[in-house]
């Protein structure tokens, strides 16, 4: 098996950190494992589309969404998906009241999809 | 994901083997594409899957295009995920350099291989996770046969080891071939690629000295020239532009091999004339 963080076999031209290697050990290891996508971008958003944020019912996080802004909020929703397995389609941004709660401090905009892991 | 989705997308990551990931956004159905090549090949052109034949031409073209993207398929949102192999770079040369490019091209998610003929120098403690190739550089270079997602680099300025590896290169569609090496060795060794053959136009494509300027004069500093200049080109941006060398390879002819350098379209032209790298 990989080693989580470390680029093995392929990752995509987006990132070296190889998430899906992450998730996948902790998934084996038995935990509970949502997966958090950016599908969209507007603006200064940090991280393109297709940057990748696993998260378990424990809180362990690997990846990211954005440059630390929204990782929190995006953390709290995965419990729900994770409870109820039904994926969400998050809107981070300015034009959101969200905004200053989570603090997208770079004034970007950006959707993220969250899905269960099994 | 289903954990057998999740098995797949990986088996084809280990296997290097071009995805993409669609995922309806409304209820989070997913396809793996092309998912078999013998089933997508059907006459009707819908793969085998059973996912609309659009959403596989989408597929496509974000592999090609290596970037996601979003598209409406049958009334619903589509987030297209291309999965495409790692980007490559092949160092020709265990030296010192190669000991500090070696972890920042693993870092920026590059798989890198290491050729060096010479046991002393290629060995797993100076290079931990790397593929070493303690063959001659021909040999392996032919191997691994360099494509456009290939970055090859030159340290050893032994001729011997290099020449053969920029021949090689030259030849292929790498989208970056550095050599190590000062003005005064960089036009020895025109002579030579061009006694096997490469014309300027071809050897323009040799960025030679190696690296952006940054002054650089450590090994560290060296490497972090060399790195920084792959990533300059292959994401276009104005620093990446090829420069204007030694020899009399002038503004017009970097342009040309800049148009056509396999990539996206360069940002501004016009570097200054003098822009030695690296010493060495």
């Amino acid at each position: 098996m990989s080693q989580p963080g470390m680029p093995d076999g392929m990752t995509g031209s987006v990132d070296a950190e190889d998430v899906l290697a992450t998730a996948a050990g902790w998934r084996d290891a038995g935990e509970k494992v949502a997966l958090a996508t950016v599908v969209e971008t507007w603006g200064s958003s940090p991280r393109p589309a297709g940057s990748r944020m696993a998260v378990t019912a424990g809180g362990r996080m690997a990846g990211s969404v954005s440059g630390g802004c929204i990782e929190g909020a995006v953390a709290e929703a995965a419990q729900q998906t994770l409870a109820t397995g039904a994926p969400q389609l998050l809107d981070f941004g300015i034009s959101d009241d969200r905004a200053w709660e989570v603090g997208l401090a770079c004034g970007g905009k950006l959707k993220v999809f969250l899905e269960r892991l099994g | 994901m289903t954990p057998e989705l999740l098995a797949r997308l990986r088996e084809a990551q280990a296997a290097k083997r071009p995805v993409a990931l669609a995922t309806r956004l409304t209820d989070g159905a997913q396809f793996l594409l092309p998912d078999d090549p013998a089933s997508d090949a059907r006459p009707d052109g819908a793969p085998g899957n059973g996912a609309p034949a659009a959403l596989l031409a989408a597929a496509r073209a974000a592999i090609d295009e290596d970037a996601a993207r979003n598209v409406e398929v049958e009334g619903a949102a589509w987030f297209i995920h291309p999965h495409n192999p790692p980007l490559r770079l092949l160092v020709v040369g265990a030296v010192h350099i190669a000991q500090a490019l070696v972890p920042m091209a693993l870092q920026l998610g590059f798989a890198v291989t290491v050729i060096d003929p010479r046991r002393a120098f290629a060995t797993e403690e100076r290079f931990g996770r790397v593929t070493m190739i303690q063959e001659w550089p021909d040999d392996a270079m032919a191997a691994l046969s360099p494509d456009s997602r290939t970055a090859v680099v030159t340290l050893t300025h032994d001729p011997k080891l290099d020449d053969p590896a920029l021949d090689l290169a030259l030849r292929s569609a790498a989208f970056y071939i550095g050599a190590l090496g000062s003005r005064r060795t960089a036009e020895k060794r025109r002579g030579r690629l061009r006694e096997l053959g490469h014309d300027d136009e071809s050897m323009a494509r040799i960025r030679g000295p190696v690296g952006l300027n940054i002054a650089a004069v450590t090994a560290p500093e060296i490497a972090l020239s060399i790195i920084a200049e792959i990533v300059a080109v292959r994401r276009g941006a104005a620093l990446g532009q090829p420069k204007t060398g030694p020899g009399g390879a002038g503004a017009a002819k970097a342009e040309a091999a800049g148009g056509a350098a396999p990539g996206r379209p360069g940002g501004a032209a016009g570097q200054p004339a003098d822009r030695a790298g690296a010493p060495a």
